[in-house]
């Protein structure tokens, strides 16, 4: 019974309908890992006594028969979603002992389904960042290593990232506001999709940019992707840009046959500068897929260009208004107050000290696009460029192209503290090849596809169209199942 | 429809030092909507409860809560612009307005900037008789109110007080068409009616649940002409808003004292300043609040959390269909119908329940009576006792068995009186009191005659005069009255006395 952490979903599932296995070992093969892996920095807030209740209701419905297919499943929760009397902060200090009285809808669906939350997980600072180094509790490390170098495990899910490739969990949840979901599941060998926007419920997400928010799964298979996907989604009355449209069973569309399916290749995503390594990986992908009975086109997404200035003026412009509320009045930190202090030193002290510096500039960006005078120049422009970036993909998809091939990230995972000193944009170019399926809406996927000369994974982005996650996810399929990739972090922490 | 011609009453000058000048006046009006739950979460809306009892996650901003449209407030958003003969948008748009306040959770008040419900409308503001000003409405739009904050509780502290967050309000913003003080009041007090008729605003203005922001600005006269006939309002003096407004008699007390001040400036060669002031009515003066530098800038944005409202013309044609009666319809079929003067239509047609207890007292008989009846004799006694029309002891049928009894010549004017304060404090049917207490006029010619002779004959030198002079007939007739206790028909007693002196 030992090592049942390393399940996939679909293997515990089968085990524990089998009855070989119960929710409670699993749960408890789980928190062991965790309490192994504090060097990890992957969980911020572990919550063993639920997590065990829990494996026990879970085990009490598998033997009544009839559980869904989640049920008894072990999961990391992001810090991102508030869950009902369990800290909830964000990563950020502002909401420091915050306890939600409420649960959010995605991870409420996943409770309703019988899963188990072992515990919130490490992220950037509100979602902002991409190397998971923005966070308050400090950094998640990546538990794929070179050498002796720390890597980060990506952003800013790096914390569900990091658990699910370390196998502390079976899976976890994710969000994804420009990559959040897709880059560091590349980072750490693992698989990762964004889906539709309007696929998954926003309430209860801490918010970032709610027009490019999005939550979804992260797991060790595309199987796995397609089975909690399913369990986590859902009309939701509750947000209003919640899509009113039936949940399929994404699992059984993954046939595993992809012949006559046209898969597009943008040239646009053919960065200058690209490492070889990257450019190759992406050709593999396209012969695997040809290979498996699918056509390659090359296609044109012309104002590929402008998308990461187009979201680096939106996010930051939503941002700095769905953090206007975090002010000290309500709840979370408040900061110590001299005397004569007033109601704008409150406000001024509580949010200096409640935020750290990367959650500070896009609050100042997005503050200074909004303003007078200066937002005909950028947001408006922003938005027209997001209404031609979208429509470059209806153009492409009107053809008849079913899924885009894109690299996920332009690198491998890069070492922490390495980008410390850099110009925030060199940070910002990481999500180069995410952020256009957040501002056109789309669902996205990374799949784990080789190992660069380092031996540190490198993934493969596949975009499909609106609400045809399970097309996606059976492309997403084939491709993981030709790319064979098997390999494991080595255990150092 | 049925419509009143009116004529457009003379715009208010005010006699500066050097000049006469005009005022020109657009509003602002906030107006609560009349509903149970918030704009876009389900806490109760509910006046007078414990602070902070009405308040929900989503109205306390908790981290990743969003908003939900109530559709009921869309409804009566929508009825409003009907009602104000407004064009209805199908496609309307939500936009975050950003500052930071502690009674404002959010940090946003979610408002329509870009794109609000309603469009361009009108109110008929009645002056008096057959005098009104037609003031275009620009457009309504639908905001999220604010929460109250409480600074003089505590020293030290400030409480805040989340029951009115999230409230919906309508902004009713007016063209600059109100040309005095008391058209402003007038225009508010008008609003306040349609919107009172309509059921989607209380209109209770002591509760702040209307509320109004007053542009005013001067102009020598011949100005405004200009700007009508241009729209260029360079023809116009400098604005400033009076903000938050919430008593008609401080409407008319701000706008005149703000535009004295503004003549002083000018008149003195100065330059008014684009601001925002407040009224302060124990001063007697407006203060400014913040300059036009000092403005907010609100970073509006559309909200990302709301999908753009799309309402449809079949959702929005059944709201037509279903609207009420509105005041200046039921004024003019009031006056058509009923033969009443304008005032008087005026007068029963200010409150839907006045209106609507005249029309079933009415209902079948003499409408004159009725309308003299109501309005003197009952909204009179309501009057002495505070009381009102709500709360009326008399019923429309009690009051409408009285004017009958008259109708029939049962009772007498002067009876009728009488008869009205029985029902009035000791309740009952107005017939069966008439009868049970003997109060019935009498028209038997026969006991009049006889009356009629006793008096005769027993004054013979008064009947000498009368026929001298026959206006000292009244003299008998008085007699007749006290001798028959005053239950005699007036007009049969009349005729009987100039019948037997041969006049």
């Amino acid at each position: 019974m030992s090592d049942l952490n390393k399940l996939t979903i679909a293997e515990a599932r089968d085990q524990l309908r089998a009855k070989e296995i119960t929710s409670q070992e699993l749960t408890q093969s789980c928190l062991s890992a965790i309490d192994g892996a504090d060097a990890l920095g992957a969980f911020v807030h572990k919550t063993h006594d639920l997590a065990m209740s829990q494996a026990q209701a879970a085990d009490a419905r598998l033997a009544a028969g009839d559980a869904p297919d989640m049920c008894g499943i072990p999961l990391g929760i992001k810090d991102l979603f508030c869950t009902k009397g369990v800290d909830s902060q964000a990563a950020s200090r502002i909401l420091q002992g915050f306890k939600p009285e409420y649960e959010s809808t995605v991870s409420q669906n996943l409770l309703d389904a019988g899963t188990v939350m072992l515990g919130k997980l490490n992220m950037d600072e509100f979602a902002m960042g991409s190397s998971n180094e923005t966070s308050v509790y400090g950094n998640a490390i990546n538990p794929w290593k070179v050498d002796d170098r720390a890597l980060t495990p990506g952003g800013s899910s790096g914390g569900s990232a990091a658990a699910v490739a370390a196998d502390l969990c079976l899976a976890a949840t994710g969000t994804d506001t420009g990559g959040s979901i897709r880059q560091p599941a590349a980072f750490t060998g693992i698989v990762g999709i964004k889906p539709t926007y309007g696929r998954c419920s926003r309430w209860g997400v801490v918010a970032f940019a709610s027009s490019l928010d999005q939550a979804g799964p992260m797991t060790k298979t595309v199987r796995d992707s397609a089975i909690m996907l399913e369990a986590m989604c859902g009309h939701d009355p509750k947000d209003s840009t919640s899509a009113d449209l039936p949940v399929p069973n994404f699992e059984a569309m993954l046939t595993g046959d992809i012949r006559g399916k046209k898969i597009g290749i943008p040239k646009e995503y053919r960065m200058e500068g690209m490492p070889a390594e990257i450019e190759a990986l992406w050709s593999q992908g396209a012969d695997m897929l040809r290979d498996a009975g699918a056509e390659i086109v090359d296609i044109s997404l012309p104002h590929t260009k402008y998308a990461l200035p187009a979201y680096y003026v939106i996010a930051p412009a939503e941002a700095s208004s769905n953090l206007a509320r975090y002010d000290g009045v309500r709840f979370g930190h408040r900061a110590t107050l001299a005397a004569g202090d007033g109601i704008t030193e409150m406000y001024e002290k509580t949010r200096a000290e409640g935020f750290g510096p990367e959650v500070q500039r896009r609050i100042m960006i997005g503050t200074y696009v909004l303003s007078a005078g200066f937002y005909d120049a950028y947001y408006n422009r922003a938005r027209r460029v997001r209404t031609l970036i979208k429509k470059d993909f209806e153009d492409v998809f009107a053809t008849g192209v079913d899924a885009i091939l894109t690299p996920a990230t332009p690198s491998a995972a890069f070492g922490l503290g390495e980008m410390t000193d850099a110009d925030p944009v060199q940070m910002y170019l990481n999500d180069v090849f995410t952020v256009t399926v957040n501002l056109a809406g789309l669902p996205g996927i990374s799949v784990p596809t080789g190992l660069d000369s380092t031996g540190l994974p490198l993934g493969l982005q596949l975009i499909g169209r609106p609400w045809e996650e399970g097309d996606l996810l059976n492309t997403a399929h084939v491709l993981e199942q030709a790319a064979g990739f098997v390999a494991k972090p080595q255990k150092w922490w | 429809m049925l419509d009143l011609t009116y004529e457009a009453p003379k715009p208010k000058v005010i006699a500066g030092a050097k000049y006469d000048w005009e005022l020109v006046i657009g509003m602002e009006v906030h107006a609560q909507v009349a509903s149970n739950a918030k704009l876009f979460s389900g806490a109760s809306t509910q006046f007078g409860n414990e602070p902070n009892s009405n308040v929900s996650f989503v109205d306390a901003a908790m981290p990743g809560m969003l908003p939900v449209i109530n559709e009921f407030c869309v409804e009566q958003a929508v009825r409003t612009g009907l009602g104000l003969k407004a064009e209805i948008n199908l496609w309307s748009a939500f936009d975050r307005k950003n500052y930071f306040y502690p009674d404002l959770p959010q940090g946003y008040q979610i408002s329509q900037l870009y794109h609000p419900i309603v469009g361009e409308g009108e109110v008929i503001v009645d002056m008096e008789p057959g005098i009104a000003r037609r003031v275009r409405i620009e457009r309504i739009h639908m905001e999220q109110d604010a929460g109250k904050s409480i600074h003089d509780m505590d020293p030290n502290m400030s409480f805040v007080d989340l029951n009115r967050t999230g409230v919906c309000l309508m902004e009713i913003v007016s063209r600059p068409d109100i040309r005095g003080p008391e058209e402003a009041a007038a225009y508010v007090g008008k609003l306040r009616q349609i919107l009172r008729y309509l059921g989607t605003c209380d209109g209770n203005m002591q509760n702040g649940n209307l509320r109004a922001d007053v542009n005013v600005s001067i102009c020598r006269p011949g100005q405004y002409e200009k700007y009508i006939e241009t729209g260029d309002f360079s023809h116009l003096g400098t604005r400033c808003e009076i903000k938050n407004m919430n008593s008609m008699r401080f409407i008319q007390q701000a706008i005149e004292v703000e535009a004295r001040r503004q003549i002083q400036i000018v008149e003195s060669g100065g330059t008014v300043d684009q601001e925002t002031r407040l009224y302060d009515p124990d001063k007697g003066e407006t203060r400014s609040m913040r300059s036009k530098e000092e403005a907010h800038d609100y970073r509006y944005f559309p909200d990302p959390d709301l999908l753009p409202l799309e309402i449809e013309q079949a959702w929005v044609d059944d709201i037509a269909a279903k609207l009420p009666e509105l005041p200046d319809a039921k004024k003019a079929r009031f006056v058509a119908d009923f033969g009443l003067s304008e005032y008087d239509a005026s007068v029963l047609t200010a409150e839907v329940v006045s209106a609507n207890f005249f029309e079933e007292v009415a209902q079948g008989r003499d409408g004159k009576m009725a309308a003299n009846w109501v309005i003197n004799e009952l909204f009179g006694r309501l009057k002495k006792d505070d009381k009102d029309i709500t709360s009326s002891p008399v019923t429309p049928a009690q009051l409408g068995g009285i004017i009958e009894l008259i109708q029939k010549g049962d009772i007498s004017g002067k009876i009728a009186k009488d008869l009205f304060e029985i029902v009035y404090t000791e309740g009952g049917d107005p017939a069966e009191i008439v009868e049970a207490r003997g109060m019935k006029q009498v028209t038997d010619t026969g006991a009049i005659e006889t009356a009629v002779d006793e008096i005769i004959a027993a004054n013979p030198a008064q009947v000498e005069k009368a026929k001298a002079n026959p206006k000292l007939a009244g003299w008998f007739v008085g007699q007749v009255m006290k001798a028959t206790g005053g239950k005699a028909n007036p007009k049969a007693v009349n005729d009987i006395v100039s019948a037997k002196l041969g006049l």
